[in-house]
C-alpha cells in the first residue's frame, strides 16, 4: 500500500492543455473519487498515474518515489477498465495469471492467488469460462479480479459501472466498498456519476475543466462547497440557484433581495462584499417545501411533477423566469398548472457571489 | 400471396443460376485439366471435352512425369520457396504492421508510405535491376534469391491487412496487458497475434498462392541446376515442335494438389477474416 502525489501536474496534447497544474496528496489506505462531467480531464488524470499517459510537466510520486518515467508494470498500479478490458481467448483463470506469469511469481504463489481473488469476488466456479460466455457483472468482476492478483500498491478504476444496468450498478458499488473495507487499498476512482462518488469515497476530488475545484469528504463537499460549480454537481436533483442582490451586510448575515416580498438574510460572513453585489442563492430541493413552513418563502407556477413513490420532485417556474425544484413527500397532491408557495430556511441557504465562489457560512451545518 | 412466393422464387432461381453459371466457369478450366490429364494422347486431341473412358483412360501422362525424378525434386523446390517465403512474410509482416501502427518514432510514416508504395507498384517492373543485384550478390540460380524476392513481394500486402486489424483490436486490451506488467514481446505474442488469427490465414493464402504459382522469376532467377519449380518443370514438356501434352496435363495436375490442402485448411479462417471488419 502506497500514498500517491501529484504536484502541479501538467498535460497538454500539443498546444491544447487538458490539465493546468493539478497538485494532490492521496494517503495510504484512502478511497479518492475523481468526479467531475465529461472532458474535465479525471480520466487524463488517472492514465497519467498508471503511466499511460506521458506527463507534460509536474511530479508524480507513489510510494515516496518519482515515477515520471517509469512504465506502468513498474509502478505498482493495478487498473480496472471502463470496458473490462478481459483477453478473449483467454479464461477466466488466464485472464488472472496472465499478469503474474511474467511478473516472475512461482506457480503455486501465482495459483493461490488466483483462487483467493476468485473466492471474494464469487468467482470460483466461473474460472474455465471465456469472458464471452460471461455476463457483464461477472466481466466487470473478472477485471477487479485481475488487478487484486497483482496485489499493488495502488487500484486504478476508470468509470467501471458504466457499462453495467442500475441494479447492477448498485450491487457492484457495495462489493467494490467491501472490497475496499477487506483489502485496506489504496484506491483511486474515476467517475462522472456523483451518487457513486458521495457512496464509496472518503475523499472527493471535484475536477472541472482541468481543473481541481474542491477536494474533500463527501458530506464536506455537500455542506461547504467551494463555489458554484461544486455545490451544483454534488447532490441530486441540482441545487437551486436564484439570482439576488445584496442590500445589507451585517452581524446577522447578508441581507438578500431576491424578487420576492421579503428580502432574506443568509446567515453567512460578509467577506469583502458591498451592498449592490450580484448574488446567488443556493438551496438544495430537500431542503424546500411547500406552503410556508420555513421562514424563506417563494412562489411559482408547477411545470412538471414527478412521482417516485417515496418522494415527489416539484419543477416550478418563478415570476422572473428561474426555475426552482421543490422535494415534497410522496403523498402530495400537487399538480401541474398550480402557483404554489415554497419555502425554506435561512440557514439551509449557500450565498455565491458574481463569479460563483462561496461566502463562508457561519454556521457548521453536519461535522465534515 | 402467390404471385410474391412465385416473384420471390424466380429471383432465388436465378441468383442461383448466375453463381453455378459463374462457379462453371471457374472450375471449369481447372476439370479439363485434371480430366484429359488421364486420357490418352489422341482422346485429349479427338474428344477433349468427354471424360476417361476405359478405352481411353491412360496415365501415361503421370508415368513420364513420376519416372523423370526430378518431378519431386521441382515439388520439393516450389514447396521449399512457398513455405519459407510464406513464414518470412507472416512473421516479419505481423512484427512490422504491429510496430508501424503502435509506436510513434521517428521515420515512422516515411515507412508506411514506403510499404504503400510497394502495393502499388507491381514488383516485375524492377526485374532488370533485381537481376543484377541477385548476380551481384552471387545469388543467381538459387532457391535464396526467390525467397528475398517473394519476400519483398508479399511484405507491403500483408503489412497493410494486417495492421487493419490490429488496429481494430481495442486499446484497452493493450494497456491492460502493458499495466499488468506483460513486456512488449509479449504482448504482441500471446494477446495480438491470437486475435487476428482469421487475418493471418487471409494473408497467408493471398500469399502463398501467387508464389507456388509463379512462372516469372523462376524463369529469370533459378532457372537451372535442379533449382527448377515446379511451375518451370511443367515447361519443359512444352517443345518448339511437339509438346507432351499428357506430361504437361498431369505435372499440373499433381501440382494443385498441396495448395488445394493448404487452402482447404486456412479457408475456415479465410472467411472469417474477410467478414471480420464488417460488423463491430
Amino acid at each position: 500500500m502506497a500514498d500517491v502525489s501529484l504536484r502541479n501536474i501538467k498535460k497538454a496534447y500539443g498546444k491544447v492543455e487538458v490539465l493546468h497544474g493539478i497538485t494532490l496528496d492521496v494517503k495510504d489506505g484512502e478511497f479518492v473519487v475523481f468526479v467531475g462531467p465529461s472532458g474535465c480531464g479525471k480520466s487524463t488524470a488517472l492514465r497519467i498515474i498508471a503511466g499511460l499517459e506521458e506527463i507534460t510537466s509536474g511530479e508524480l510520486y507513489i510510494g515516496g518515489k518519482l515515477v515520471n518515467e517509469i512504465p506502468p508494470a513498474e509502478r505498482g498500479i493495478a487498473m480496472v477498465f471502463q470496458s473490462y478490458a478481459l483477453y478473449p481467448h483467454m479464461t477466466v483463470y488466464k485472464n488472472m495469471a496472465f499478469g503474474l506469469k511474467f511478473a516472475k511469481t512461482n506457480k503455486e504463489d501465482a495459483d493461490r492467488r488466483v483462487r483467493e481473488a476468485a473466492e471474494i469476488l464469487k468467482l470460483t466456479p466461473y474460472l474455465d469460462r471465456k469472458p464471452r460466455d460471461l455476463s457483464g457483472g461477472q466481466r466487470q468482476r473478472v477485471a477487479i479480479g485481475r488487478a487484486i492478483v497483482r496485489e499493488p500498491a495502488v487500484f486504478l478504476f476508470d468509470e467501471p459501472l458504466s457499462n453495467l444496468d442500475a441494479a447492477l450498478r448498485i450491487n457492484t458499488r457495495i462489493e467494490i466498498a467491501k472490497l475496499h473495507r477487506t483489502l485496506k487499498a489504496t484506491t483511486i476512482y474515476v467517475t462522472h456519476d456523483q451518487v457513486e462518488a458521495m457512496t464509496l469515497a472518503t475523499k472527493i476530488v471535484v475536477m472541472n475543466q482541468g481543473r481541481v475545484e474542491q477536494v474533500g469528504g463527501p458530506l464536506e463537499l455537500y455542506h461547504h462547497p467551494r463555489n458554484q460549480f461544486v455545490a451544483g454537481f454534488i447532490g441530486s436533483p441540482k441545487m437551486n440557484f436564484v439570482p439576488g442582490r445584496i442590500t445589507a451586510i451585517d452581524a446577522r448575515g447578508v441581507t438578500v433581495e431576491y424578487g420576492e416580498a421579503k428580502p432574506v438574510v443568509v446567515p453567512v460572513g460578509g467577506d469583502g462584499a458591498k451592498p449592490g453585489d450580484t448574488v446567488s442563492l443556493g438551496i438544495r430541493p430537500e431542503h424546500m417545501g411547500e406552503g410556508s413552513a420555513g421562514s424563506v418563502g417563494f412562489t411559482g407556477t408547477i411545470e412538471a411533477v414527478e412521482l417516485l413513490g417515496e418522494a415527489s420532485y416539484l419543477y416550478l417556474r418563478r415570476n422572473d423566469g428561474t426555475p426552482l425544484t421543490v422535494r415534497s413527500p410522496g403523498s402530495t397532491i400537487a399538480e401541474a398548472g398550480a402557483t404554489i408557495t415554497a419555502s425554506c430556511n435561512a440557514d439551509a441557504i449557500h450565498l455565491f457571489d458574481e463569479e460563483g465562489n462561496a461566502f463562508s457560512r457561519r454556521n457548521a451545518a453536519v461535522a465534515a | 400471396m402467390a404471385m410474391v412466393n412465385r416473384r420471390v422464387n424466380l429471383n432465388r432461381i436465378a441468383v442461383h443460376a448466375a453463381l453455378i453459371f459463374y462457379t462453371l466457369i471457374a472450375t471449369c478450366p481447372i476439370a479439363l485439366v485434371l480430366v484429359n490429364s488421364m486420357k490418352s494422347r489422341n482422346a485429349i486431341f479427338g474428344n477433349p471435352l468427354s471424360l476417361p473412358t476405359p478405352a481411353t483412360f491412360d496415365l501415361v501422362g503421370y508415368q513420364q512425369v513420376l519416372e523423370k525424378a526430378d518431378f519431386l525434386l521441382y515439388f520439393g523446390n516450389s514447396l521449399v520457396v512457398t513455405v519459407v517465403s510464406l513464414a518470412l512474410v507472416l512473421v516479419t509482416g505481423a512484427m512490422a504492421a504491429w510496430a508501424l501502427g503502435e509506436y510513434r518514432f521517428k521515420g515512422n510514416t516515411v515507412v508506411a508510405l514506403y510499404m504503400a508504395v510497394g502495393i502499388m507498384v507491381p514488383i516485375r517492373l524492377g526485374t532488370v535491376s533485381i537481376l543484377k543485384m541477385i548476380v551481384g550478390m552471387g545469388l543467381i540460380n538459387s532457391l535464396t534469391a526467390l525467397i528475398l524476392v517473394y519476400t519483398a513481394m508479399g511484405l507491403p500486402l500483408a503489412i497493410l491487412i494486417l495492421g487493419e486489424f490490429m488496429a481494430q483490436i481495442p486499446r484497452d486490451l493493450r494497456e491492460a496487458a502493458r499495466c499488468d506488467g506483460v513486456s512488449e514481446y509479449r504482448i504482441f505474442t500471446a494477446v495480438i497475434l491470437p486475435l487476428i488469427r482469421p487475418a493471418v490465414a487471409t494473408v497467408a493464402v493471398f500469399t502463398m498462392v501467387p508464389i507456388w504459382n509463379d512462372l516469372w522469376f523462376p524463369l529469370i532467377l533459378a532457372s537451372g541446376d535442379g533449382k527448377q519449380t515446379i511451375t518451370l518443370g511443367a515447361q519443359q514438356f512444352i517443345g518448339q515442335y511437339v509438346t507432351n501434352w499428357n506430361a504437361v496435363l498431369a505435372a499440373l495436375s499433381l501440382a494443385i494438389a498441396p495448395i488445394l490442402v493448404l487452402y482447404v485448411v486456412f479457408s475456415r479462417h479465410l472467411v472469417r477474416g474477410l467478414t471480420m471488419g464488417a460488423v463491430k
